[in-house]
């Protein structure tokens, strides 16, 4: 199996499993997809849950089950940075269609895509609990709230040069 | 300026740090229920103290408390909701981000009344900075003794345990997230069993909110006979609300629950009225499950009484004239939005986050999307309208979780008060195809129904 944490992932996993009583351990599958999801490029591809099943010692379809439930969690390789532009209702009337459009125009993609370059995902998803904050987005783990289109501008500007770095 | 119990040191500087908070005063109530009080004399105070829970049902939770089963030998459980996934609610992320300690504080004391040595956090998996705020915090108050080994030399041990969601609305439902909890998709389970007797990993489990259990603070410091006195009826102490939408001041605002729904809209304490010299059409008053509300019956009830924020008051005149608190989350309408195309969002959002187990919310939430977006584009025709009300009568007490429920009560509320609007669509099939329905379609007085 080519697909393993290092040693420093390892530790995080062994910290993970820790806050679960003996024998509970598939109770860490949630965090501990999300350390493989961080750890492996960004998705989650067969290997890696197959990885995770054989570290909580449960049947692949267990992880299989859950990896497919969850929105966060992706099935399929993504851009560097994930722009998950909410669309609904409070955002929506806050102004999000028109950040949502403008983004498209700038990044020359449709909801989900990935520009032909690998850098950026556009994906539209539901309340983030950010809405009075509208409109929003998350990259990532940040939150960028209030958006117009300068800020998108600038948020598309800082994402290209963090990715020259 | 209202009464705050919760967010009244949100604004001191560093107040996130443990020293800041304890200097503050933080920490006290858990000295006092630990040393001084009983467990069942902190259960009393809870329940004397009108507290309901925060997460959208309004459950007395002092009364939840006292159904947690103590079968001899099997670990109990306290897991606190911090889902937060309900449209238009961010109260908890508040909370959680500027006074990550009295979360901490609020759930020691009630871990140790519950008997729980294993405390979960269950946040949603989008918070993950705010996770990260909380494990430094419950870091901190384990190198001050406040968790841990027999804390305070009381014999009691405990820990607590922050636990990230991955994106499912559902799993803010309690048993969707106890399933959560255990590793598995958040599915919900049929009830009885009730958690408080098989929850998680089938041992007795409470689940409150955040805000339920932040406020155990305040209630163990005054006492829950004061704390009652803050409110009216049984809309006791105070209630965080997270207004958002086209309001001067979106924000999070703690509220006694005397103010009207007027004050609260219009002063500049709270959202500082409606954004852009615009007029407020609609309110969607606790959060997108709850029966949206057109101004008027908004600010006053069907018989003409002025309207407040608390429970009894948001919920007069049931669903034919009234709406519900719900989770407090506040979202105003002004009077260039269009009901049918908001309606669709939440359509779609419901849509989205069904779990899949019931058909007729699996097929239902579907649906209604479908038909809403076929009149929101202009393609729709009569029938669609009865259709939409069918499917939702039809969704409506026939599924496992409540979730039905609330994906079907936003399209009757929306059918019910602008019927209009939506005629209004599939009259003008061009006109909606290209631009949004204002208040200056709107001519018409607002229909109550009998
Ligand atoms: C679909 C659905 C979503 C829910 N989401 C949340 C949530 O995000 N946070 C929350 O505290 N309660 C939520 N609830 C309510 C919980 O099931 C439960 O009643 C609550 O956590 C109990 O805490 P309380 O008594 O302190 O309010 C939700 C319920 C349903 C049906
Ligand atoms: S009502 Fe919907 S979300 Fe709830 S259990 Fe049934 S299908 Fe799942
Ligand atoms: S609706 Fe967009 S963050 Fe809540």
């Amino acid at each position: 199996m080519s697909l393993q944490f290092n040693k420093e992932q390892m530790t995080e996993f062994n910290r993970l499993v820790a806050h679960y009583p003996e024998g509970k351990q598939k109770s860490a599958l949630l965090p501990v997809l999300h350390l493989a999801q961080d750890s492996f490029g960004g998705w989650l591809p067969t290997e890696a849950m197959d990885y995770v099943a054989s570290l909580l010692s449960i049947e692949p379809i267990e992880v299989y089950e859950v990896a497919t439930f969850y929105s966060m969690y992706h099935l399929k390789p993504m851009g560097k940075f994930i722009f998950e532009v909410c669309q609904t209702g409070p955002c929506m009337i806050s102004g999000s269609e028109n950040i949502i459009a403008y983004i498209q125009r700038q990044l020359g993609i449709q909801p989900g895509e990935t520009t032909k370059d690998g850098l950026f995902s556009l994906k539209l998803v539901e309340c983030l609990g950010a809405c009075g904050y509208a409109p929003m987005m998350q990259v990532g783990k940040i939150y960028k709230e209030h958006l117009t289109k300068d800020k998108v501008d600038a948020i598309i500007a800082e994402y290209r040069l963090q990715a020259k770095a | 300026m209202g009464v705050k119990l919760l967010l009244e040191k949100a604004s001191v500087p560093g107040i996130r740090s443990y020293d800041v908070y304890r200097r503050e005063g933080g920490y006290a109530a858990v000295e006092k229920a630990l040393k001084e009080m009983s467990i069942e004399a902190i259960v009393e105070e809870v329940k004397k103290s009108g507290l309901r829970g925060r997460g959208g049902a309004g459950f007395p939770a002092g009364m939840k408390w006292s159904f947690i089963a103590k079968p001899e030998g099997v670990p109990r459980h306290l897991v606190c909701n911090a889902d937060e996934s309900e449209p238009g609610t961010f109260k908890d992320r508040y909370l959680m981000e500027f006074l990550p300690h009295l979360l901490i504080e609020g759930l020691i004391i009630s871990s140790f009344a519950l008997g729980s040595n294993d405390t979960y956090i269950y946040i949603r998996g989008e918070y993950a900075w705010v996770a990260t705020i909380l494990e430094e915090a419950i870091l901190e108050a384990t190198k001050n003794g406040w968790l841990g080994k027999n804390i305070l030399g009381t014999g009691f041990d405990c820990m607590i345990h922050v636990h990230r969601g991955a994106g499912a609305y559902i799993c803010g439902e309690e048993t969707a997230l106890i399933e959560s909890l255990e590793g598995k998709r958040g599915n919900p389970r049929i009830k009885p069993p009730f958690p408080a007797i098989q929850g998680l990993w089938m041992r007795p489990t409470v689940v409150n909110n955040v805000e339920t259990l932040a406020a155990i603070v305040p209630i163990i410091k005054m006492g829950g006979e004061e704390y009652a006195k803050i409110g009216v009826g049984r809309s006791t102490g105070t209630k965080l609300i997270s207004a958002c939408g086209n309001i001067n001041k979106p924000g999070v605002y703690e509220i006694d629950m005397t103010i009207s729904v007027e004050d609260f809209i219009y002063s500049d304490e709270y959202c500082g009225g409606i954004a852009n010299g615009k007029k407020l059409k609609a309110c969607i008053p606790g959060g997108s499950s709850v029966p949206i509300l057109p101004a008027n019956l908004l600010l006053k009830t069907a018989k003409g009484e002025t309207r407040y924020m608390n429970y009894e008051s948001l919920s007069d005149g049931g669903f034919a004239t009234g709406s519900m608190m719900g989770s407090g989350g506040f979202i105003v309408l002004d009077e260039d939005q269009c009901i049918v195309k908001n309606t669709l969002t939440l359509a779609r959002f419901y849509r989205h986050e069904s779990c899949g187990q019931c058909s007729p919310c699996r097929e239902g939430t579907g649906w209604m999307e479908k038909i809403l977006q076929k009149i929101e584009s202009g393609k729709g025709e009569m029938s669609d309208i009865d259709l939409l009300w069918d499917i939702q009568i039809k969704i409506e007490g026939n599924t496992i979780c409540p979730l039905g429920d609330a994906a079907a009560w936003p399209v009757a509320a929306a059918i019910r008060h602008f019927r209009d609007e939506f005629e209004w669509h599939i009259n003008h099939k061009e006109l909606a195809q290209t631009s949004n329905f204002g208040l200056q379609h709107y001519a018409d007085p607002i229909h109550v129904p009998a």
